[in-house]
């Protein structure tokens, strides 16, 4: 309601503004990581708005899905986010095993080596996965370094996967029922020795990497001033626009689906989730841009954790692939969620009987991060903006799809 | 001894001492040599212009041989820093990388926006390349190898290094781009503010030595190390930090590389240049690199002059060459550890932290003028003491306050 009345004192108010200027930033730009397009409307260095463009990268993955039969998507979702192609895999995998299981007349269950070994490789690959995001972010803030060092290590761990099932980037690793036996690896063989062996001598390698990642960036100073306090996601905001993972435990919520709905076998181990809080003695301000880089940089280490679990423990005996002839799920739909790197990675599948699902549906988490773009970005700056994707770290291929 | 005599600061700019030589060369050299009707008619001015022009020549043929040594330096120095190896494949070690480079973009396409503004697209590129070679005039390389020793060698080269910003800002406007007329923007705002520090450390050294000549400035640290500028008051012990953290946001290199800053504004101001027009910002970036790190050497760090008095072998050049690389190595180690400042945060510090305490440099470095002598032994001794001390309490005090320790956050299983 205006009034008309002049008001007592008029406050003159000091408007430094200039004429706005809109810029395209993305989709090829040096740090949208991937094919991102930001709308900006500048007024000088500040943002008064940035809105996502997004749709660069899409392949019509679930359209593909419903010509495809259920093994043959899995490298649809090697494609998606294919930093953590491996955490793909096995989403899909264990929606569609979910529903294998509903079936009454067979009787389908996973085999425990597999188990075991997916569990090895999903949190092998979320270290290489949060490598990857670690290192990119230093590069967004500026820092050159951390990004070769990242590479250097997560070349390690492609090698590793390499070994396994001989691809460095999409895996088609993880299958329906098991793991892929293209290069068979007999329980307690040489080759399984030697594999076990080398994860071990990386994780003592990589293990005081960590902290010296941490001493190189997250405590240096500059990037501490960059990030600390800069797009502050509420728990409110952070449930409100769905997202998950470490953007949502960088908000402070407390949810990890492998401790809260534990599937396949992590109620097995003993690992921590890290959270974020406020650390008012350094500046940073729970749900900013360092509380969500820093959970994954907590999160290497709690993963490091559950390989060591696995490794003292020792692959079990027996197959790596259920006895399944063939995969004809009954009919019926499911839901099924699971914790990738960049967060919960939902699979919704409709199956009428046939080998060919009728509807499948990837629920990305980076999709929904990203949706809160436009509102932890308005009235930053320039390169803030970098700061806040870097630090939702997304795959333009899962937001995409 | 003063500059600023009653007769008028203008007019007492002396480029006698510059120009003798080369009236020498033309009387001593030339004129006996010419055929005897000539001699007479020879005009000795204008063939002292030839002979200075000559001498530029070579020296602006040489003096781009040190970018081309300090690009390779930077690939290798980053190179070692990150597990890598950097160019090895052309020439031994990768040595003649660089000039391989330098060939492939003399063959690029020399694309020029169509919708910018072509004359200043393609100026802009020459002055800043000009200006940054004519820094280097100033600047004594040795006893008595410096091409101008006049007699407010400091003033020109402050006033010349600013030209650069005008060769920025018309990059960044001509381009008719977006990202390019940020990055000039930027580059405007932070070269203009951080030229304030370094001008103000830059008076702390000359109300000390009561001279703007650069080699009556060496001169004054003739004696050893202890004689230094940077270490004869605590003021200028502080006036040399601010001075190098201003020169490195001069020149624009991490943390202070907001105008090119790769990840947020693609390139900046040369965005849209290619071929060899982008050549000229590169080396020029690595010259005015070097520049400014031969600057803070001759005015903090001795010049040419040695760690022990008396030491003048090769005219001092050897030692120069090391002091000025050590700095400029110390621009590349910040370069490759340290994230990028944002704008704000850039601006705070100079303006909040930098001119105040040069404010302060300078008014302490009065004070201790008129307290010690010049060169006075005890001067000497209470500055070094104080700085020790200084330094001392400095990394009690912030080394605890600045260490960011983070301890990971975790809640249990």
């Amino acid at each position: 309601m205006e009034s008309t009345q002049p008001t007592e004192s008029k406050i003159i108010e000091l408007k430094p503004f200039t004429d706005e200027m809109i810029v395209n930033m993305g989709p090829q730009h040096p740090s949208t990581h991937g094919v991102l397009r930001l709308e900006l409307r500048l007024d000088g260095e500040i943002v008064r708005e940035a809105i996502p463009h997004i749709g660069y990268l899409h392949r019509c993955f679930e359209k593909h899905s419903e010509n495809l039969s259920y093994p043959q998507i899995i490298p649809f979702t090697d494609r998606m986010d294919y930093v953590a192609a491996m955490n793909q895999n096995w989403g899909f995998c264990l929606a569609v095993e979910k529903l294998l299981e509903a079936d009454e007349t067979k009787d389908f269950a996973v085999p425990e080596r597999a188990e075991y070994l997916r569990v090895l490789i999903c949190e092998l690959n979320r270290i290489a996965s949060h490598l990857l995001s670690f290192g990119t972010y230093g590069m967004d803030i500026g820092a050159f370094t951390p990004f070769l060092y990242a590479f250097r290590d997560r070349e390690r761990l492609l090698l590793l996967f390499e070994k396994v099932c001989g691809a460095r980037l999409t895996y088609n690793y993880i299958r329906i029922g098991g793991v892929s036996e293209i290069i068979p690896m007999e329980p307690g063989s040489v080759f399984e020795q030697n594999f076990l062996e080398e994860i071990e001598e990386f994780l003592d390698y990589f293990e005081p990497k960590i902290d010296e990642y941490n001493d190189l960036l997250t405590a240096n100073s500059i990037f501490a001033e960059r990030t600390m306090g800069v797009a502050v996601m509420t728990a409110e905001m952070a449930l409100s626009y769905g997202a998950t993972g470490p953007n949502l435990r960088g908000s402070g919520v407390d949810w990890d689906l492998r401790r809260d709905e534990p599937y396949s076998i992590y109620d097995r181990f003993d690992f921590n989730v890290p959270v974020s809080k406020d650390i008012p003695e350094l500046g940073a301000v729970l749900g900013d841009c360092w509380s969500r880089y820093k959970v994954r940089m907590d999160e290497m280490k709690e993963s490091v954790k559950i390989v060591r679990q696995i490794l003292a423990e020792g692959l079990p005996d027996g197959p790596v692939m259920a006895d399944l002839k063939a995969v004809r799920p009954p009919k019926g739909e499911i839901y099924f969620r699971s914790e990738a790197p960049r967060g919960e990675l939902g699979f919704y599948i409709v199956s009428d009987g046939t080998p060919k699902p009728v509807r499948v549906k990837g629920r990305s988490p980076c999709f929904s991060a990203l949706s809160a773009m436009q509102e932890l970005s308005r009235g930053l700056m320039v390169a803030d903006i970098i700061a806040i994707i870097g630090s939702i770290d997304i795959v333009m291929g899962e937001v995409d799809r | 001894m003063s500059d600023f005599s009653s007769d008028g600061f203008f007019q007492n700019i002396n480029l006698q001492d510059g120009t003798n030589w080369a009236t020498d060369f033309v009387q001593d050299v030339i004129i006996p040599r010419l055929p005897e009707a000539a001699v007479g008619h020879f005009p000795v001015e204008l063939g002292t212009v030839l002979v200075m022009i000559g001498c530029a020549g070579i020296f602006v043929a040489l003096v781009p041989l040190l970018p081309l040594v300090l690009v390779l330096a930077e690939r290798k120095v980053s190179a070692r820093f990150q597990n890598r190896t950097g160019p090895m494949r052309v020439g031994p070690w990768g040595t003649l990388q660089t000039l391989a480079d330098g060939v492939k973009l003399l063959f690029k396409e020399d694309f020029i926006p169509p919708q910018g503004d072509k004359v200043l697209f393609l100026l802009a590129p020459y002055i800043i390349f000009a200006s940054s070679f004519a820094v280097f005039a100033a600047i004594p390389f040795g006893q008595s190898i410096l091409v101008s020793d006049f007699n407010i060698g400091i003033f020109y080269i402050m006033a010349i290094s600013s030209v650069i910003v005008m060769g920025v800002i018309m990059a960044g406007w001509s381009s008719n781009s977006k990202w390019s007329l940020l990055g000039a923007l930027r580059s405007a705002a932070q070269i203009v503010s951080y030229e304030i520090p370094l001008g103000l450390s830059i008076l702390t050294v000359v109300m000390l030595v009561e001279s703007l000549s650069m080699s009556q400035i060496v001169d004054s640290q003739s004696n050893g190390i202890f004689t230094w500028l940077i270490f004869r008051s605590p003021f200028t012990f502080i006036a040399f930090f601010i001075f190098f953290i201003s020169s490195i946001a001069e020149v624009n290199r991490t943390p202070f590389d907001l105008p090119e800053a790769e990840s947020e504004i693609v390139a900046g101001f040369h965005t849209e240049y290619s071929g060899m027009r982008f050549a000229l910002f590169f080396i020029a970036e690595y010259a005015n690199m070097f520049a400014v790190s031969a600057i803070a050497v001759t005015l903090f760090l001795g010049g040419w002059e040695g760690v022990l008095p008396g030491y003048d072998f090769l005219g001092g050049l050897p030692g120069f060459v090391i002091k000025t690389l050590g700095l400029v190595f110390l621009m590349m180690w910040l370069r490759w550890t340290l994230p990028r400042l944002r704008v704000d945060q850039l601006m705070n510090l100079c303006w909040k932290y930098f001119i105040p305490i040069s404010f302060f440099n300078i008014l302490g470095t009065g004070v201790w003028g008129l307290i010690f002598q010049q060169d006075d032994v005890w001067s000497i001794g209470i500055s070094c003491a104080i700085i020790y001390v200084g330094l001392i309490s400095a990394y009690a005090f912030a080394g605890k306050t600045l260490a960011r320790k983070p301890e990971p956050q975790v809640s249990s299983a």
